[in-house]
């Protein structure tokens, strides 16, 4: 048995150490990543992966530990995957998410991962879900994934969750107003947390003052609920909400859209080795560098230089799908 | 697509000293070398932290401590982290420690003990040194 095959064994089995060099091996995104994957790949979608964001200082960690220890009194196993920003200029990354959680982490029923950003070429879902899936092949009943509450990347959570929270709080300083509207599209639930502080009601009201004006053919109504994480208050019927969305999920609709996803995920998978073995390839013909030259000099623009290089190799050269 | 690895380290604090200013210094200045570093905040038990560098499958482990527990809490650690299978992680250790106790630490395995005031430099250029290599 090689390395990945025994590793892939103990992930299987819900070793732990085999869990965590695994979701290491996928970070570091080696070649035997894709190996590793397709060996767990049919053991994997009986977890509910729960994608919670929100701005930071909405209390997320703290919210996460007390939802983990309601999952856990009602008998489930769970997974969390924490993600942290990378520094663009030292490459670095503090990873603190896990402070709030310390006390599990002796809880053989739970399993916590915190992970960089690490400025992925396509973000950081494909690393994140990958890691979500070793999870879910290990056997974890839940699997919450917790992003940055800041930029482009808490949309991207929605390609790798099947249930997305948002969370916000009273009184952070930016408005609600201010939430992207990309995040309010794609919140399954909405969280008002810290819901013991003054304003709490106001937010609550607000909130849906802008999802009913998000208001599309939507076969489920975004609940907005209240919690205090500190005291766990609200929690037991958060837990409830996220049972009920999965139970909604199991139904035939849904079905059909992850159908769609799948789609997407393997056209993606295409696109990506395409496009490096033609660029491979068209890199070592004379043109690319004249080409090169001629569009420095303004002489051609960079679509019609890369159409003049592809017609040489395809038939039909067609625009972005 | 190239992969990218990273240096993860594990800052802990065991013990039930409350003073984590040194740690936090020596976690921004990893991270600043490009490193990834987990803190796990205050009063971690050796259970906790053993676990914590198994979940989070770190090369290296830095221990911070000021309560002068060390000869208690290190050796437990140590023991654990073998138990788990934590052979290849490379551990160090800092704050208030006797140079009396260095010899004693080294032999249980601690690889570098860095007491106040050693410039961050040092350490990272230690860890540069020494993290182990992983196939």
């Amino acid at each position: 048995m090689t390395k990945i095959e025994e590793i892939a064994k103990g992930v299987l089995a819900g070793n732990r150490r085999s869990i965590a060099r695994a979701i290491t091996i996928i970070e570091n995104n080696t070649p035997e990543a894709q190996k590793l994957i397709s060996l767990i790949y049919s053991h994997i979608g009986k977890a509910h992966i729960i994608g919670l964001t929100g701005p930071s200082g909405s209390g997320k960690s703290t919210l996460i530990e007390k939802i983990v220890r309601e999952y856990r009194r009602r008998g489930k196993t769970v997974g969390v995957v924490a993600v942290d920003p990378t520094s663009p200029f030292t490459g670095g990354a503090f990873l603190g998410d896990r402070i709030r959680m310390q006390e599990l982490s002796t809880d053989e029923g739970v399993f916590i991962r915190s992970m960089a950003t690490r400025n992925y070429p396509g973000g950081i879902a494909k690393a994140t879900k990958d890691a979500a899936k070793i999870l879910d092949a290990a056997g974890k009943d839940i699997v919450i994934v917790e992003t940055v509450g800041a930029g482009q990347s808490e949309v991207e959570i929605i390609k790798v969750a099947q249930t997305v929270v948002v969370i916000h709080a009273p009184g952070l300083g930016d408005e609600i107003q201010a939430i992207k509207a990309g995040l309010m599209e794609i919140a399954d639930i909405f969280v008002i947390n810290k819901a013991d502080r003054e304003n709490a009601d106001k937010a609550v009201m607000d909130i849906q003052a802008i999802l009913q004006l998000n208001n599309k053919e939507k076969t489920w109504e975004t609940p907005i609920l209240k919690t205090v994480a500190l005291t766990g208050e609200g929690v037991p019927q958060l837990v409830e909400k996220l049972e009920e969305h999965r139970q909604f999920l199991k139904k035939e609709i849904e079905h059909k859209k992850s159908l769609l996803k799948a789609e997407a995920e393997l056209i993606e998978a295409i696109k990506e080795k395409a496009a490096t073995s033609i660029i491979e390839e068209l890199r070592k013909e004379g043109k690319f560098e004249e080409l090169l030259h001629q569009i420095q000099e303004n002489e051609i623009d960079p679509a019609s230089a890369a159409e003049k290089l592809l017609r040489g190799k395809f038939k039909k050269v067609v625009s972005n799908a | 697509m190239q992969g990218t690895r990273k240096i993860r380290v594990l800052i802990a604090k065991p013990g039930l000293d409350s003073h984590d200013r040194g740690a936090k210094v020596v976690a921004r200045a990893l991270r600043d070398a490009g490193m990834e570093v987990i803190y796990t905040g205050l009063r971690q038990t050796p259970e906790q932290i053993a676990e914590t560098a198994l979940q989070e499958d770190v090369d290296v482990i830095g221990l911070s401590i000021l309560s002068g527990a060390h000869k208690a809490l290190f050796p437990r650690i140590m023991k654990l982290l073998k138990q788990k299978g934590l052979t290849d992680v490379m551990v160090f250790a800092g704050g208030i420690i006797p140079e009396e106790d260095i010899p004693e630490l080294k032999k249980l395995g601690i690889k570098g003990i860095f007491g106040p005031g050693t410039p961050t430099e040092t350490i990272i250029q230690f860890m540069l040194e020494n993290v182990p290599e992983r196939t």
